[in-house]
């Protein structure tokens, strides 16, 4: 990647707040008439502080949490987490919570990859396809609120397995559902192997070879488009990927119009993957009661979330809260490639081939960097420092936290 | 002069064009939802954005040309609101006419472009300056078609007046079928210059913001909307002149209710069009413009020249 | 094959459909049976044991005490996440989820709702 100060191309920011993009993220690209000749990202505008959060909270408590680290994969985030919260505190849970796992995460990918459809016609300036496929997301929207309880923050894990049964009533809900989703799926492939102006503003964008897709980590569609077919849920299989049959799909193609089909024919196996959960789910209790207290001991446990490979390292002190919590997620992995895919590209490209890596910029914010513009270089802050100033700077406003906090430590 | 003051201000003027325009924007966004299996705006919706717009505090950037930013919309709106003067809309003859007006009202209709690429690039901002290249290198390339299709329609009537165009083709009805191929080309550059789907390369939303637009806001924006309203009521009539008068001999309230219609088929079109496709490429754009349009068009204006030669007057 | 305006078919298609969205504020589709809304207090039930304001991973509940085996629970709704962990947490099923979601006020002190169905007047909110 070049940096982008060598040039004297006209330089447009892209973000933080731009059209293009829906979270607040920073990429600054230098123009030569239509062409990008460099980029350069900047992360770390939706820093939350979500894993120093979850020292402070009880593993109970810091589940919500992360399951709110992202909005549109929050199933694929709190199993991940609960997945290494249970390795360490050695649960085994039923197989009927695990499959109730996949079923939700199944669900969770269909809404993913609708929802990533509808923002790439956005992109493209197709709007009609947004709304299209947006108003299908609405099927199966609808669906995830009946057997969880919320459209978006699904709840339905917990330590030791699930919190909500499916009834049988809501199993033949889901495979009504199904159906409808399938038929339009396999119009929205026609329609992305059949439209012209589709395919010209896809094809041969945003590419992204075989060699570079390797070095650079890309993981999810973005890898699997690049011909790596790599998918935790076939290489490390978690919950009941082990007994369902599933294809990973990957193309060759390398560019924006591979991830498009790459995400389509995830579609179609996560329909068959949700009838196979329907047909084989075992009867049986769907939750393993467990002490609050996890014994020491650390674990990373691994999930293929509808963007890609998501990491979750916890480590645990013996308490009921952990001691420290690391989220690794596919966005990051991803992030690297996007200056690579920009390359000799036209801006009208950019928010597309920005939107093909399926982008959540607040999963992927897990640090603030920040830069001494007087005096260059960079120093380590520790989290008392930055508590301590935080707590300065609300003096000088005028917000003076001290009475409170003599009131909460005698509380204590 | 009160009947000029009559026509300028009411009729075909600025109330007309106003209450049309904002009735074209209307029926544009309702079928443009309908389209997409949505509710779409109630009747007042454009009303009531105009208004909002209109009241909100007016920010003018520091670093941009003050007289040119502010002046630029009001420039945009009087250009492609004295062309409708020209276009014959109520009878046979429009208010002033007279023969070669046809170029005068294809020049008006470029003002407004003119106009967003001045107000875009003395707003000083990288988006608005790209979005004003942008826009006019697109004129380059829809304007020569859209140009050539209606001269090849001119030359077949033999006339340069819009209004002696009309009356020739309403009173020849068969020759309508010669212009089928300008009147789609047309049509289609008619989304170029009203900056529509799949050509809204100057205003794409999710690459530069608004374009030219970017840092326009409250009442200067409220100008710049309704003169892409009157741009898009004028440039459908320009077209219903040209391609598709009819009803032109029936009493006033007649000709009027045949004008509506026709204006009407041209919005229906241009907003089923920018539903169908996905945006294009600058670079795209300007190939298929040249690629095809252009052809055709010369195909059109070739075809109607040896028209006027085999068939005799 | 490819052409331009594929999807011409399904737009002239749904012309003549119902649209799909719907005139919210004029209109309600609901929300369906088990979604997680607005809490629920049964103080009969209720014990004081206080596990729900130890789950509660946004401390947005808090049981009183106002009597002789008599408690009440007040809930920020603005605090709130609607995860409904402490309806789980709760051993004696005092706390219910309702399917109640639309309790934006513009006064945030009224968020602030005091679940109590003994003391009939704090239960009107």
């Amino acid at each position: 990647m070049h940096d982008v100060h060598d040039f004297e191309d006209v330089k447009i920011p892209i973000g933080p707040q731009h059209p293009a993009l829906k979270e607040p993220e920073s990429f600054l690209i230098s123009l030569r008439g239509e062409k990008i000749t460099a980029s350069s990202v900047r992360l770390g505008y939706n820093h939350r502080g979500i894993e120093k959060a979850c020292e402070e909270r009880t593993y109970t408590q810091g589940l919500y949490l992360i399951e709110r680290i992202c909005g549109i994969c929050s199933h694929s985030h709190s199993t991940c987490f609960v997945q290494a919260v249970e390795e360490i505190a050695g649960i085994e849970i039923t197989a009927r919570a695990k499959y109730l796992r996949t079923l939700i995460g199944e669900l969770e990918r269909i809404h993913s990859h609708l929802l990533w459809l509808g923002v790439a016609g956005h992109e493209i300036g197709f709007d009609t396809l947004l709304m299209y496929t947006w108003r299908d997301r609405e099927v199966v929207m609808d669906l995830l609120a009946t057997l969880t309880g919320n459209r978006v923050n699904y709840g339905i894990n917990t330590v030791g397995g699930v919190r909500r049964d499916i009834s049988h009533k809501q199993k033949e809900e889901v495979l009504k559902a199904i159906d409808i989703l399938e038929e339009r799926t396999k119009y929205y492939i026609d329609l992305a192997k059949g439209e012209t102006t589709l395919i010209k503003r896809l094809q041969g964008v945003g590419v992204l070879s075989h060699e570079d897709a390797e070095k650079l980590d890309a993981v999810g569609p973005t890898a699997r488009a690049s011909g790596i077919e790599r998918d935790v849920r076939k290489d490390d299989p978690y919950a009941a990927y082990g007994e369902l049959d599933f294809k990973v799909i990957s193309v060759n193609s390398c560019d924006v119009y591979g991830r498009t089909l790459v995400r389509l024919g995830e579609l179609m196996e996560s329909f068959s993957l949700v009838r196979q959960v329907i047909r084989k789910i075992p009867d049986g209790s769907i939750l393993v009661k467990s002490a609050r207290k996890v014994p020491a001991g650390e674990a990373v446990s691994r999930y293929e979330a509808p963007r890609g490979e998501d990491l979750h390292y916890v480590r645990a002190n013996g308490t009921e809260k952990p001691d420290r919590v690391k989220v690794r997620a596919p966005t990051l992995a991803n992030i690297q490639s996007v200056s690579k895919m920009l390359e000799d590209r036209y801006l009208a490209d950019m928010p597309i081939v920005i939107a093909a890596i399926d982008p959540c910029f607040s999963c992927t914010d897990r640090l603030v960097a920040v830069r001494d513009t007087k005096n260059k270089g960079s120093n380590t802050v520790v989290w008392e420092t930055i508590r301590l100033q935080g707590i300065e700077w609300y003096k000088n406003k005028g917000i003076d936290f001290t009475s409170l906090n003599e009131k909460l430590t005698k509380l204590s | 002069m009160l009947k000029a003051l009559f026509h300028i201000l009411i009729f075909p003027g600025l109330s007309f064009l106003f209450v049309f325009g904002f009735f074209a924007e209307y029926v544009d966004r309702k079928l443009y939802a309908r389209l997409q299996n949505r509710i779409g705006p109630p009747w007042f919706q454009p009303l009531a954005d105009f208004i909002k717009l209109i009241s909100k505090q007016e920010i003018i950037p520091e670093e941009a040309d003050n007289n040119v930013f502010k002046l630029m919309p009001l420039l945009a709106l009087a250009a492609s609101s004295v062309a409708i003067l020209y276009i014959p809309i109520s009878g046979e003859r429009s208010v002033f006419s007279f023969n070669g007006d046809v170029i005068v009202v294809l020049y008006l209709l470029t003002i407004p472009t003119f106009a967003y690429f001045l107000g875009g690039w003395y707003s000083r901002s990288v988006y608005s300056m790209i979005g004003a290249v942008r826009s006019l290198t697109q004129l380059f390339a829809y304007e020569v078609p859209l140009f050539l299709c209606i001269l090849a329609s001119a030359m077949l009537a033999d006339t340069w007046s819009l209004s002696g165009i009309a009356a020739f083709y309403n009173q020849h009805i068969g020759y309508w079928f010669c212009n089928i191929i300008g009147f789609v080309v047309a049509l289609i550059c008619l989304l170029g210059k009203l900056e529509k789907v799949p050509f809204d390369i100057p205003e794409a939303e999710t690459e530069i913001v608004a374009g030219s637009f970017t840092e326009y806001n409250g009442r200067l924006l409220a100008f710049i909307r309704m003169s892409f309203n009157v741009e898009m009521v004028v440039g459908a009539s320009l077209l219903a002149a040209v391609f598709l008068p009819f009803g032109l001999n029936l009493a006033p309230a007649g000709v009027l209710i045949c004008y509506l219609i026709q204006v009407l088929i041209i919005i229906v079109a241009i907003s089923f069009l920018r539903t169908l496709f996905a945006r294009l490429r600058l670079d795209q754009m300007i190939n298929f413009c040249w690629k095809y349009l252009a052809p055709l068009a010369f195909l059109q204006v070739l075809f109607n020249l040896t028209l006027k030669v085999v068939l005799p007057r | 094959m490819s052409r331009p305006g594929k999807i011409t078919r399904l737009l002239i298609q749904s012309l003549f459909k119902k649209p799909a969205t719907v005139n919210y504020p004029a209109k309600r589709s609901g929300m369906p049976e088990g979604f997680r809304g607005k809490l629920k207090f049964n103080p009969q039930m209720c014990i004081g044991c206080k596990m729900c304001m130890r789950d509660c991973p946004s401390g947005a509940i808090e049981i009183r005490k106002i009597g002789e085996k008599q408690f009440e629970a007040e809930v920020n709704l603005a605090k709130c996440i609607y995860c409904g962990q402490c309806v789980d947490s709760c051993l004696k099923h005092a706390l219910e989820i309702t399917a109640e979601f639309e309790l934006a006020k513009l006064d945030p002190a009224q968020l602030k709702v005091i679940l109590n169905v003994v003391n009939k007047d704090s239960l009107e909110e």
